[in-house]
């Protein structure tokens, strides 16, 4: 299982990358291969708030749906468009090419895991 | 097989039903009118009959298959009630009519068909009173749901909470939050509601507990009394989901032990045919204090014995359906309540809670059976000690398809690993369930020995395994001929 | 028994199989306080007694020998392939096709029902049906209210009134705000009150062609107003009528409704019938029931699969789109196999005799003294008249006759005590609307 060192985690699956107060976050690679093949990305609006655990969205499976959870608080700068036509950017390249949003943190991130601490938990 | 559209060619005529000497340019402006005709198939009648018979015979259906499928009550579907569905004298009445001058006594024959139907299922369920007005169980699930705010609301009670088990059908949730409600969900014990746990979760913004008895594992709810018990003190009331009512016709009524409301699917107990999805019927019943918010109208007899429409109901929560719901459904179930009677429904319930429990005894051997105990109408087992060789719930359901079995429910409860969950019914006899057991269990011994038989299956069908993931990531919803 | 086949000898066979002695042993879990305390129903009936009960119930209703009833559902004809081809036990007997590949037949009929209600409509995509146009308006609403995030809509007087009973019945116990537009004096829909009512907070404008009155608008303009402030646009159209009049697609509509009873589906005293719903791509995802799509197999081979289904009660639970789960698979059927034998032009013209006909009553209907229409703008195939007097007095009468005048609006607007609509179908004859006329104006007094 691909747990990259670098990033930050949460337990609901959602990993994010912290680089000053900007976060990239997207699902992990155990997130995804529980849901399946992925078919359905769906991303709050550029400019939205978000409270650290709201839902944000949500990922589709043929035969599962499941929220996504923010782990931060803060604005949404960027979502990821090509996840639309290529919702299987998210199997295939979870922590790259799969990331979903881009987020202002509005106030510092707390209570996130480290790869070895997410590790642990599945 | 080729789409209608794809066998359309321009200028063949089917059914033209009327010659009109004047067109519609003649007759209203052009700017209402359409710009190009609609793209509707040009085929001839015959082209639609053999186009349509050869769909259908891509089906599986009860007339052709054994169709365990848990939950669903695919039981035989009678022929002589679509006679009774057909005649004129009730196919032909206008939904308005009743409610126009001097409707009601034209109408007399279908008042009595409503009146007559919601006094029996009264009876068999044990409820005040009954309206048949829901088109399918989960608008009875709604109508059921407004029924419980209404009743909160006229005693001024500010709830705002439904608590549906882990083990309910998706539509118990999906109707509380429809209906404006917050959905709890709560966990089992031991396969059924543990009044502790529900008492953990009850406080005074609880409206309703919404279950099914005999459950969806199949099992009677043993704590029942003590649940009524805990929802009766914090005055939220007991919802009944009906689709396993099959199981307990003459032996319990749902009124006697304490639930405020319930919903049937005639088109599960009462035998009318499910055609392929729909159309359903979902009646509501009541206990006495929540009579007065049913919705209207409602039917009723008068002193002379002739039947009248009320439409003057201060507290009813309102319309849900045209006219009266389905009544092309449930003038069928009325037709199959007449025809068995009160022993023949009895019956009907004994017989399908027997076949299920010889089914789970004869596959015990083969299936790990989660609750392996005298159950009611249907069962569930777990295949999940088949996934050391790499077969699933899925594999196994449809190498039953390729050998004429329709698959039983797979994947609920949502509690069970690898569920699959039957429901013989009690129409089926002890050689087709014999010969399905013996098939299944040797399905099984092929599980092991060539697990990617299974795997591959089906191979005999019109359409192998099919591409769920391009369906939903592409959609191609309609046809671009 | 009937339907019960086990022979004494199996059942014991099965019980000591199963080992119990009795099929009561097999209840033993149901204590004794929760037994029946009674079940007091009636001896079962044969087959034939059965159906004689029925039959005489049947004979209890009384068929009028005329009638001009619409308010919705219409009686037009319906070839008798439709009953024999939907009757196949194969289509009739199957459950919902959750096992595609020993349910073909069912899914690609759902296929082909969904693009004969787009290109009937114009829009883009299409459900496989719910309940009735009444149930498919009220889940317009909520695909609004998730779309846009607004709970206030503004809903049209002429909007069917049962329709809009229901619509109100069932968002009682939620946050919404319906706001309805009071029809103008001449029964029309009050376009300058609806544009005035539409603004930032709405989430749709519901209105409906033709009207409940019976008048054909075009209503481009409105959902133009809409879209500017970020409301959608919900059209309800009766599918008959769809064969030549302007499409929701073509007013640029967001969501269209309709009932499906007017193609292949008997009156059935109220159902069973069927919502038609279709809307834009961009709500695809908002709505709601069973969707078919096509795909392909592991051989290549095309096949149909229900799709898109993670918006459902069964895998979403609370928060799917909706609750529904039968929908009106056999009714849908139905009127994909009626629209197929009837091709275009078997619509067109079941559209324009109807036309006809009800021209052909307006000019006998307003010949007679004091029979006026409500308003000279354009109409379908149902006509509002203003009578001289009471319209449910002359409905009684001729009642009495055999003659069903129509539907009388006054049941549910204030101010149309007077007012009758009288709808025609391609079953209808001009010899039956001069009848009609004779027995009114003897009616009438001078």
């Amino acid at each position: 299982m691909n747990i990259p060192a670098d990033l930050k985690y949460v337990d609901t699956h959602e990993w994010l990358r912290l680089e000053g107060e900007i976060a990239t976050i997207g699902i992990t690679e155990f997130a995804q291969e529980q849901l399946g093949d992925i078919t359905f990305v769906e991303l709050p609006a550029v400019g939205t708030h978000l409270s650290a655990q709201q839902s944000m969205g949500a990922v589709e499976s043929v035969k599962a749906a499941s929220d996504l959870y923010s782990p931060v608080s803060g604005i949404v700068l960027e979502i990821n468009t090509a996840l639309e036509s290529s919702p299987e950017l998210v199997n295939n390249e979870p922590y790259t090419g799969g990331w979903m949003i881009r987020v202002k943190c509005t106030t510092p991130p707390q209570g996130l895991l480290s790869a070895g601490e997410y590790a642990k938990l599945l | 097989m080729k789409t209608i559209f794809a066998q359309s060619s321009s200028g063949r005529k089917g059914v033209i039903p009327a010659k009109p000497e004047r067109t519609a340019e003649d007759m209203l402006p052009k700017y209402l009118l359409r710009r190009t005709p609609p793209r509707m198939p040009q085929v001839s009648e015959l082209d639609v009959v053999r186009h349509f018979t050869a769909l259908s015979r891509k089906n599986y259906n009860i007339d052709n298959n054994f169709y365990p499928l848990g939950s669903c009550t695919m039981k035989y579907n009678p022929k002589f009630m679509e006679y009774a569905a057909s005649l004129p004298g009730f196919a032909l009445m206008h939904p308005l009519l009743a409610q126009q001058p001097g409707g009601e006594s034209m109408t007399q024959g279908s008042l009595e068909v409503i009146h007559e139907t919601e006094r029996l299922l009264a009876e068999v369920t044990g409820m005040a009173a009954f309206s048949l007005q829901p088109m399918a169980g989960a608008q009875g699930e709604l109508t059921g749901a407004l029924l419980i705010a209404a009743y909160h609301k006229h005693k001024g009670n500010k709830k705002s909470k439904i608590i549906c088990p882990d083990s309910a059908h998706g539509t118990n949730p999906a109707t509380a939050a429809l209906a404006g409600y917050e959905v709890i969900n709560i966990a089992s014990k031991d396969g059924v509601l543990d009044p502790q746990i529900l008492g953990n979760a009850l406080d005074d913004s609880v409206a309703a507990l919404m279950m099914t008895c005999p459950n969806t594992l199949g099992l009677f709810e043993k704590h029942l009394p003590e649940l009524v018990e805990k929802l009766r003190a914090s005055d939220a009331l007991l919802y009944y989901d009906g689709a396993n009512f099959n199981a307990i016709m003459g032996r319990m009524r749902v009124g006697d032990v304490g639930f405020d409301v319930v919903h049937l699917n005639l088109h599960k107990t009462m035998g009318t045919p499910h055609g392929g999805g729909g159309p359903g019927s979902g009646p509501v019943g009541v206990s006495e204090r929540l009579v007065p918010f049913l919705p209207g109208p409602c039917v009723y007899k008068k002193t002379d014995g002739s039947f009248a429409l009320q439409d003057n109901l201060p507290l009813s929560i309102g319309r849900v359906t045209p006219f009266y719901g389905h009544f092309g459904v449930f003038i069928k179930a009325l037709a199959y309540m007449l025809r068995l009677g009160g022993h023949g429904l009895a019956r009907a319930s004994d017989f399908a809670v027997l076949n299920a429990n010889y089914m789970r005894k004869r596959l015990e051997r083969v299936l790990e059976i989660p609750y392996n105990e005298i159950c009611m109408h249907e069962f569930v087992a777990s295949a999940s000690a088949y996934e050391t060789h790499g077969v699933k719930a899925l594999d196994i359901a449809k190498a039953l398809l390729e050998r004429g079995y329709h698959a039983p429910t797979v994947y609920f409860p949502l509690i069970i690993k690898e569920c699959l969950m039957f429901e013989p019914t009690e129409t089926e006899n002890k050689a087709t369930l014999d010969k399905f057991c013996d098939d299944l269990i040797e399905i099984l011994e092929q599980a092991e020995k060539n697990p990617e038989n299974l795997r591959a299956a089906p191979v005999n069908l019109p359409v192998r395994r099919l591409d769920e993931t391009k369906a939903a990531r592409e959609m191609v919803l309609v046809d671009e001929v | 028994m009937p339907f019960v086949p086990h022979t004494p000898e199996e059942t014991q066979e099965m019980l000591a199989c199963i080992g119990v002695d009795s099929l009561d042993n097999l209840f033993a879990c149901i204590p004794a306080g929760m037994r029946p305390k009674h079940f007091n129903l009636p001896d079962g009936l044969s087959e034939y007694e059965s159906c004689s009960r029925l039959e005489d119930m049947a004979g209890r209703n009384k068929h009028p020998s005329i009638s001009f009833m619409g308010g919705g559902f219409y009686d037009h004809s319906i070839p008798k392939a439709v009953d024999a081809l939907s009757g196949r036990g194969e289509f009739l007997t199957a459950y919902t096709p959750y096992q595609a590949e020993a349910a073909q037949g069912t899914l690609q009929a759902i296929f082909e029902y969904q693009t004969v209600v787009t290109r009937l409509m114009g829009m883009d995509v299409a459900n496989a049906s719910v309940y009735d146009a009444g149930s498919a308006l009220f889940e317009a609403a909520m695909m609004a209210a998730r779309a846009t995030g607004r709970t206030r809509f503004v809903l049209d007087e002429g909007v069917n009134p049962l329709y809009r009973s229901m619509l109100n019945t069932l968002t009682a116990n939620l946050s919404m705000k319906i706001l309805t537009i009071k029809r103008d004096k001449t029964g029309l829909p009050d376009l300058n009150a609806l544009n005035g009512a539409i603004d930032g907070q709405t989430a749709a404008v519901m209105v409906q062609n033709p009207t409940f009155f019976g008048n054909v608008l075009d209503y481009t303009d409105l959902f133009q107003q809409a879209k500017t402030v970020g409301a959608l646009s919900v059209l309800c159209v009766y599918p008959v009528m769809q064969a030549v009049l302007k499409t929701p697609g073509e007013m640029r509509a967001d969501i269209a409704v309709a009932d499906g009873q007017s193609v292949g589906q008997p009156l059935n005293f109220g159902g069973p019938y069927l919502g038609m719903m279709a809307c834009s791509k961009a709500l695809i995802r908002q709505l709601p029931g069973r969707i078919a799509g096509r795909t392909v197999d592991l051989e290549g081979k095309t096949g149909y699969v229900l799709t898109l289904q993670a918006r459902e009660q069964h895998i979403r639970r609370a928060k799917a789109t909706s609750n529904i789960c039968s929908n009106q698979a056999l009714c849908a059927l139905r009127s994909l196999i009626h629209i197929s034998l009837l091709g275009p032009e078997g619509l067109i013209k079941t559209a324009e005799r109807s036309l006809e006909l009800s021209r052909y009553a307006e000019a006998k209907l307003c010949a007679l003294p004091g029979v006026t229409r409500l308003n000279n703008a354009p109409f379908g195939n149902e006509l509002a008249l203003r009578l001289p007097g009471p319209a449910k007095d002359f409905y009684a009468s001729l009642a009495r006759e055999g003659i069903i005048a129509g539907t009388l609006p006054g049941h549910w607007y204030e101010g149309e005590e007077n007012t009758l609509l009288v709808a025609c179908t391609e079953k209808n004859t001009e010899s039956q609307i001069d009848r009609f006329a004779a027995a009114l104006k003897m009616r009438i007094k001078p």
